[in-house]
């Protein structure tokens, strides 16, 4: 599993590859920790080259959104949702709580 | 049926869905399905691995999987702690952000991915979680 990091004027993007599972989430954890910590909260995920992710990710990912999204001061949106990844998503009911985009253009322009 | 011994650590979850993964294609279950199985498969071999066995070295996941005439039977044996799965509260998928518990999600999918979870702990031979899913071209 791979992740990029990418830094734009608004926001910051991670492009993920491969799985994530209870082996690779806390490596998803760390890049976004990596975020997060230097004082940015406006962070996009690519998804488009995301295989499979189970519920370790959706953790990690939960996680990062509650840090983000306190004092409003920004949010992780998530980008070309693959379509078993977007129905396990809606399964655990975390459709809601992110947003998604078909184009990392359009995510990155919503900030 | 086959079965095999795995290590009890993260690194075996690949290997763990391709081999469930071949199981089910053999059954003839749909590519969404057989996407369903291995999620399954992998939220219940993480819970033994980071419960039962909680840091503990050497423990081994005993996986079956059986095809049998109309769906997959999975079968994972351990020999770590037991635990009783009424113990864990279901988590509130409806819940906003703040709400949201973390646990509890892993056998919640297990549970609606699948269409049986059963789990029975013995004493001699450790503790036994059955997953079943059936193709639906039996009625």
């Amino acid at each position: 599993m791979e992740i990029k990091a990418k830094q734009f004027k608004n926001c910051d993007m991670l492009v993920i590859s491969g799985r994530i599972d209870s082996s690779t989430a806390p490596q998803l954890t760390e890049a976004l920790e990596g975020v997060t910590d230097g004082g940015r909260y406006k962070i996009v995920l690519d998804m488009t080259d995301l295989e499979y992710m189970s519920s370790a990710g959706f953790r990690a990912l939960l996680s990062s959104q509650r840090v983000c999204k306190r004092y409003n001061r920004g949010e992780i949106v998530l980008v070309s949702v693959p379509e078993r990844v977007q129905e396990a998503l809606e399964l655990a009911g975390f459709t809601e709580l992110f947003k998604t985009f078909s184009e990392s253009v359009e995510a990155v322009g919503s900030f | 049926m086959s079965k095999i011994t795995f290590d009890a650590n993260f690194d075996v979850l690949d290997e763990i869905r391709e081999f469930v993964g071949d199981t089910a294609r053999q059954v003839g279950f749909s590519d969404k399905e057989i996407f369903a199985i291995q999620l399954a498969a992998d939220e219940a071999s993480s819970n033994i691995i980071e419960h039962a066995y909680a840091g503990e070295k050497g423990g081994k996941l005993e996986i079956e999987c059986i095809n049998f005439d109309g769906g997959i039977k999975i079968v994972m044996r351990d020999h770590g702690k037991s635990f009783n799965p009424s113990n864990v509260p279901e988590p509130n998928v409806k819940a906003d952000l703040s709400d949201r518990k973390i646990g509890g999600l892993g056998m919640y999918l297990m549970r609606k991915l699948m269409d049986e979870v059963t789990y029975e702990s013995t004493t001699e031979l450790g503790n036994i979680l059955t997953m079943i899913k059936r193709t639906g071209e039996n009625g």
